[in-house]
């Protein structure tokens, strides 16, 4: 997997994101099979099965501090799991996991040193890249990204949506099949955090990728994932899954005002409540 | 301009003050003291200007050391941090160490530091650098300390390897907190030559020239040496300041 990354970064790569249609062939799922963790005798997650299909979206919502974060932390290699496997595109190792996943954090974490479109470039310099080869490959994504004429301003002075579109065209030029997204709206208000996920919609159209969405917004995880599953308070455990309803309307107030979304919502509400499903 | 304006008010009135009760002899007679201990400052900025080369060439002295000296322990200072950093074991084993060596009495040591080192500028350096190394690596080693986990851990999943992690996120981080050490460090450096020119048997510096006048009564010119040595701590810190402001540009 690691081999595939670099070989993309090298052969001009970040194909994944010019043309859709040479993506990494078919992309690569996660699948997690009695998955525990713990932090010493606290029990976060417990006999957690999921698995997310290659390209597939899948939403993980539940109630603060269930250890949804703890979650990605462990798909993404950064932890191990105490028992059970996790898996990214068939690897189990940490390691395997960590080259197959690129990981978008909470906040944006920016770095204010360097300039939108260095900051952008990150995985790519990382990697390898010569840093005038790796801003040109970030540059050409600006226009389709909404950022065309911010290549040169800080972090600081880009507002909040233009901040998260950043940081997710990082994740994304890092070449990864996997995205693992914590909660990457939460910081936003009501009106851009509706505009990032009609754009997030369509970037996925564009270029699709494995991703695993981590929200506490049941419609936000609804709008954007094709599969949502609802997690239990301490110690995580999966209390219902449920299918978003298909065909989608694109523009993202029609799909949500929808009969067949709206009764989705309701249903995903009620196990969050906890009520039985 | 208006921000110095206060700053310079102040110091005006206070020399202006002060040059009216020095010369009234107004100071003198409140402590009981021989007009002579007590000079105006018009009469240490004539001392200033006749003693222009003796001053200046012991200036330099003083300078040279403190620069050198300083230089020796921000390099160890920073070098200690990121060897402390990368290795907890050196951390846990060493810090105890590092904050006792802060109760060491300089005073205590200068004497060996001269057996060991003679009497040209070496002890010196080894002096000043002592009195830097701390505030540097304490500093430093905050700013380190300081990153956000979840910075590293998105590095990690962006493909980046220790060094390049340690390079774009961890040093940026800790840059500004190097600054402040280094700037505290050079304030206390020239008070550090200035004793080690003392303790160390020097023939020249301006802590010798402090010596000297101090035994010899010799008050305007002893405040002469003083305004020369607080211009050089200050023109250095402001000179540190400039650099920060110049490479730290995201604050």
């Amino acid at each position: 997997m690691r081999q595939d990354t670099r070989m993309n970064a090298e052969t001009g790569g970040i194909s994944a994101v010019e043309a859709p249609s040479s993506a990494p062939a078919g992309g690569a799922g996660v699948t997690m099979r009695d998955l525990e963790h713990a932090y010493g005798d606290l029990r976060t997650i417990e006999q957690l099965t999921l698995a997310v299909e290659p390209h597939g979206v899948v939403g993980l919502v539940g109630p603060s501090g269930c250890g949804k974060s703890t979650l990605l932390e462990l798909i993404c290699g950064l932890s191990d799991p105490v028992a059970g496997t996790v898996e990214v595109g068939g690897a189990g190792e940490s390691a395997q996991r960590l080259a197959g996943c690129a990981y978008m954090p909470q906040r944006d974490l920016l770095l204010p040193w360097y300039s939108a479109l260095d900051n952008a470039a990150l995985a790519l310099r990382n990697q390898g890249s010569r840093r005038a080869d790796a801003r040109e490959r970030a540059a050409a994504l600006f226009e389709r990204f909404g950022l065309a004429g911010f290549e040169a301003t800080a972090p600081a002075e880009l507002s909040g949506g233009m901040r998260q579109r950043v940081a997710f065209l990082r994740t994304l030029l890092s070449g990864k099949p996997v995205l693992a997204l914590d909660e990457p709206f939460a910081s936003l208000d009501a009106i851009t955090r509706a505009e990032m996920q009609e754009w997030l919609a369509g970037a996925l159209r564009a270029d699709p990728r494995t991703v695993v969405l981590v929200t506490h917004d049941v419609e936000e995880a609804l709008y954007l994932s094709d599969r949502v599953a609802v997690l239990s308070a301490r110690p995580a455990q999966i209390v219902a899954e449920l299918r978003a309803p298909e065909p989608r309307a694109p523009d993202r107030d029609a799909a949500v005002t929808d009969a067949a979304f709206v009764a989705v919502r309701e249903e995903a509400m009620r196990a969050l409540r906890g009520g039985s499903p | 301009m208006k921000r110095w304006l206060a700053p310079i008010l102040l110091v005006v009135i206070l020399i202006g003050a002060w040059q009216i009760a020095a010369s009234t002899g107004a100071i003198a007679s409140a402590l009981s003291l021989e007009s002579f201990l007590v000079p105006s400052p018009s009469e240490i900025a004539s001392s200033l200007w006749e003693n222009r080369s003796l001053l200046a060439d012991n200036a330099w002295v003083t300078l040279r050391e403190v620069i050198l000296g300083f230089g020796c322990g921000l390099v160890a200072g920073v070098g200690f941090a990121v060897v402390l950093h990368f290795s907890e074991t050196m951390r846990r084993a060493t810090y105890p160490l590092l904050v006792a060596s802060q109760a060491i009495p300089i005073v205590a040591i200068a004497p060996i530091l001269i057996v060991l080192f003679g009497f040209g500028i070496w002890p010196k350096l080894v002096i000043v650098a002592l009195i830097c190394f701390f505030p540097i690596t304490v500093n430093a080693l905050d700013g380190l300390r300081s990153v956000d986990p979840a910075a590293i851990k998105l590095m990690r999943t962006l493909d980046a390897s220790r060094w390049q992690t340690f390079r774009r996120v961890e040093a940026p981080t800790a840059l500004p907190y190097a600054f402040s050490g280094a700037k505290i460090a050079v304030a206390v450096a020239v008070i550090g030559a200035v004793f080690a020119e003392w303790a160390g048997g020097s023939n020249s510096g301006l802590g010798v020239l402090i010596r000297v006048d101090n035994a010899q009564l010799e008050t305007a010119r002893l405040f002469a040496e003083v305004v020369v040595l607080s211009a050089i701590a200050i023109a250095l810190f402001a000179a540190l300041a400039l650099a920060e402001r110049c490479v730290v540009t995201w604050r």
